[in-house]
């Protein structure tokens, strides 16, 4: 199989950066997208040129840390999948594919196809936890939790953080991301005490740090690889007028 | 020298109280002037790094990740095991410390692994506090399975991503303490050596993975939660960044490394599909509660599995092991499926891989049942295989997945280095030869949170006394110099072969010589043929881009060059250890039907191995069996 890749190359933040195109040969259908390019960096290396910077951990879309635009869309051609849970024989042969990082004002580009979601992290630093030290935890089986109010906090604790939300939305809204987190802790018990504070302060920082508003167009649900729903968007501007009210 | 395992006294159930009382404390005050680092934000990394800095303590935290939340504990898909005894059916805390000391076929110590059982219930109560939406019954109370290697239902779970969700927690708390300004957090920051001053741990140098600096960060203490090796294997169920620099730096600075040949091969992950593959996706051993995993009786049958009737299979770990079953423990089921893939009875285009039904469970449970159990990992297996398994078996296959070996460790989890503790996958602790399903994420968590906690201030205590050293020390700048020489020795090769060239090398060797089956031929051959690989590797391999830059070529490389000295010392170790046991299968001592030849009397010792000018040298940690007679381990 042989494709062409054209790929943001960007040497640093500073940078202009622009697409360069690569003619790939000798790569087989049942190769991950991500083998596909470990195979041009070899190409590359042995061509001695810089290797082109992307990113991924765990390669079996849990961690949340691969993440590129392919061809127009977050994580490639199809819904709800991690780039590199992607496969060549999704492509055609002979195909050129447009590969380029996360286009968002928060995710600043670092190289090539990396970007800078430290954001994210910032979010759930304002609240996305439960303030509880090591060692004060009451018997488990203590508070009776529904498996209904359970099974809907573990839909949005499923949010693997990769940003493809932020990325595929014109509004680059973090709205998504923000609402999973807040949802999940928000409908546990446990999470009680800190829900109205919780929703306020990440929201805050939703916003300080640059992300837009959402508009509702539904784009983001159709690129989460785990499926969230924009329901807990919703979900979620409820609680923060509810502890607006209430606070 | 004389390994000191600090056990405490006492019986068994009393040990760890006993250490408790007796461990120097701290005041408040004090805490806060001490500064600790880790490297690592996994779960025994960031579930310390949080709990140190809510004690007091000045936390740095290290992750090669561009966030906390990616580190490789968020992959553990099954679950995690606790002796809740929930489900009313027998289980206690001693008869999980004696599954999990039997699983590892009595290669570790009576009072860690017992400590471990001890410390599961209270780590549920914590986790669940801390928001995991673990399974819950429509009344509320928690949910258990089975895993293997055990006959009680003590595994809770969160869908099929356990680990994520745990890690997730994890991270949470961790992010808590960082908005309290208790934790420095630094991701995209990867330690490349230890400084060691007057015998003790007292500070790193990383390299800035962003701009290629090279830094020198100081503590008092300093914590490696920078988990298992796998990857030394290149196909593994491990992320790509995984790696065993950390902890092989401070073997070469003077930690020993413990039985560094004893690796868990998983018997259910998905089968190689190309010479380019660069990692092998698992699935989850749950899915062995339910599923049924068989060959063809016939040899090389080219049938699809739908078409071969029910006579024509061989369900062989039923067949082999009538009372465990498909629940058999890893390493043994892994060897099953090795058996019969090598006598030609392999399935899949490659005749790889064997099959995992869900047919009878789907028939007896329900569709739905199953997809609630297990919908992820079937969508994962579609996504990856573009297969239905709901109508079609799995094609599965025997992976590298886990590093019992690690840092050689006492009571307190301090390794030979003194301030140097080791926690985690990263150390040789509890599981000994063979470490049974959903106790790692076990592991992992209690060192983090309750162990460490309680032992590091034991060591503290009279650090407070020291004068602090900071990265100005001569020392310091040393050991920084040496890392830069040596990126530029590495990046001035410019030979003609790739990092990965030699990573598939490596990879291949070990995956033949000293994986799942190990001979003396074999392991010597492996030696020589990764010594050479080694000198080829700094003759011919070539890194592209310059030091002071975000370079991934180069982090591979960095990452490599240890694994191949890591690799040499894992077949030095396996070839030491003439007896097989748990993971580490010799096949000169089997018996007639193909089961492992345990020798108590010669090999009931922890290897733990001093680098040396190069050389290893082998120091024996003899394991006393106070508490239970070690019996021949048997699954039949």
């Amino acid at each position: 199989m042989k494709v062409a890749f054209r790929i943001w190359r960007q040497d640093n933040p500073n940078e202009k950066g622009g697409f360069k195109e690569y003619q790939v040969d000798n790569l087989n259908a049942d190769m991950s997208f991500l083998e596909a390019l470990d195979h041009l960096n070899e190409l590359l290396v042995l061509r001695n040129e810089k290797v082109v910077a992307f990113e991924y951990d765990c390669r079996e879309g849990i961690c949340g840390q691969c993440g590129v635009f392919i061809n127009g869309r977050a994580h490639g051609p199809h819904d709800n999948v991690t780039t590199c849970q992607l496969h060549m024989r999704s492509f055609q042969d002979g195909e050129t594919i447009v590969i380029e990082p996360w286009r968002a004002k928060s995710f600043p580009v670092i190289k090539d196809l990396i970007v800078d979601r430290s954001a994210f992290d910032r979010i759930i630093e304002q609240g996305g936890y439960i303030s509880a030290k090591t060692g004060t935890a009451p018997e488990a089986n203590a508070i009776p939790i529904g498996k209904e109010i359970s099974d809907r906090a573990m839909d949005a604790a499923a949010c693997i953080g990769c940003g493809a939300c932020v990325a595929t939305c014109k509004n680059s809204s973090a709205a998504l991301f923000t609402s999973a987190k807040i949802n999940h802790l928000n409908l546990l018990p446990q999470g009680q005490p800190e829900a109205y504070r919780r929703v306020i302060e990440m929201t805050a920082q939703m916003a300080k740090e640059g992300f837009g508003h959402c508009t509702f167009t539904g784009a983001c649900e159709v690129e989460c690889p785990e499926g969230i729903s924009i329901t807990n968007i919703a979900e979620m501007n409820a609680r923060y007028f509810k502890a607006k009210i209430f606070s | 020298m004389k390994l000191d395992t600090k056990i405490p006294q006492g019986k068994l159930e009393e040990k760890w109280r006993n250490y408790q009382v007796k461990s120097k404390l701290i005041n408040p005050a004090n805490k806060k002037k001490l500064n600790v680092i880790v490297v690592g934000s996994g779960l025994s990394g960031a579930g310390a790094a949080a709990t140190l800095a809510e004690l007091g303590y000045d936390v740095q935290c290290f992750c090669y990740q561009d966030s906390a939340r990616r580190a490789h504990s968020v992959a553990a898909q099954g679950g995690i095991n606790a002796a809740k005894n929930y489900q009313h059916d027998g289980d206690s805390v001693w008869r999980m410390f004696y599954d999990t000391l039997k699983g590892g076929d009595f290669r570790s110590r009576e009072a860690n692994t017992y400590r471990l059982a001890e410390l599961s219930a209270p780590l549920i109560d914590h986790f669940t506090q801390q928001g995991v939406p673990f399974a819950r019954e429509y009344g509320g109370v928690l949910v258990n399975r089975s895993f293997g290697g055990v006959q009680v239902q003590r595994t809770f779970y969160a869908r099929g991503q356990t680990g994520k969700q745990l890690l997730l927690a994890a991270y949470s708390q961790l992010s808590k303490m960082i908005r309290a300004k208790k934790v420095s957090m630094f991701p995209r920051k990867e330690m490349l050596d230890l400084v060691v001053i007057d015998g003790k741990a007292k500070g790193i140098i990383v390299r800035d993975l962003v701009s290629g600096d090279i830094q020198r960060y100081a503590a008092d203490t300093v914590v490696l939660a920078t988990g298992g090796y796998s990857r030394v294997f290149r196909l593994s169920t491990m992320a790509i960044g995984c790696n065993g620099s950390a902890i092989w730096k401070a073997h070469k600075k003077g930690a020993f490394f413990a039985a560094p040949s004893f690796t868990q091969i998983h018997p259910t992950a998905l089968p190689q599909s190309s010479e380019a593959q660069s990692k092998l996706t698992l699935m989850s051993e749950s899915l062995r509660n339910d599923g049924r995993i068989w060959v063809p009786l016939k040899k090389g049958d080219s049938r699809k599995a739908n078409e071969i009737p029910e006579e024509e299979r061989d369900y062989y770990l039923e067949r082999r092991y009538p009372s465990f079953g498909n629940l058999a423990p890893r390493d043994i089921a892994s060897r099953a499926a090795k058996e019969r893939i090598d006598a030609g009875y392999g399935v899949g285009r490659l005749k790889n891989a064997v099959y995992l039904d869900f047919k009878h469970a789907i028939k007896q449970f329900g569709l739905e049942t199953i997809k609630d159990r297990y919908g992820n990992l079937f969508t994962m297996y579609q996504k990856i295989t573009g297969v239905d398994a709901y109508t079609k078996p799995m094609q599965i296959s025997p992976a590298a997945h886990f590093s019992m070996g690690g840092l050689w460790v006492d009571y307190e989890l301090m390794t030979t280095i003194p301030g140097l503790y080791a926690i985690g996958e990263c150390n040789f602790s509890d599981h000994g030869a063979n470490r049974l399903g959903a106790n790692s994420l076990l592991q992992a968590s209690v060192d983090g949170y309750f162990i460490l906690p309680n032992t590091i201030n034991n060591y503290l205590a009279s650090e407070i006394k020291e004068t602090t050293v900071d990265t100005d020390h001569p020392a310091f700048f040393e050991v920084e110099k040496e890392v830069k020489e040596y990126i530029q020795q590495i990046l001035s090769i410019d030979g003609n072969k790739t990092v990965d060239h030699f990573h598939r090398e490596l990879g291949k060797v070990m995956w033949q010589e000293c994986a799942m089956s190990r001979n003396k031929t074999g392991l010597e051959k492996a030696i020589t043929q990764i010594n050479k690989i080694k000198e080829s590797f700094w003759s011919d391999v070539k890194v592209t881009g310059h030091s002071l830059e975000l370079n991934t070529e180069l982090e591979k490389a960095l990452r490599l060059a240890d694994f191949i000295e890591l690799g040499l010392l894992m077949c030095t170790d396996a070839l030491e250890r003439e007896e097989s046991c748990g993971a580490h299968f010799r096949e000169e001592y089997q018996t007639a039907d193909g089961e492992a030849v345990r020798l108590d009397d010669q090999y009931a010792y922890v290897s733990a191995w001093e680098y040396s000018n190069g050389d290893f040298k082998l120091h024996k940690e003899e394991l006393e069996f106070e508490f239970v007679k070690p019996t021949v381990r048997s699954y039949k």
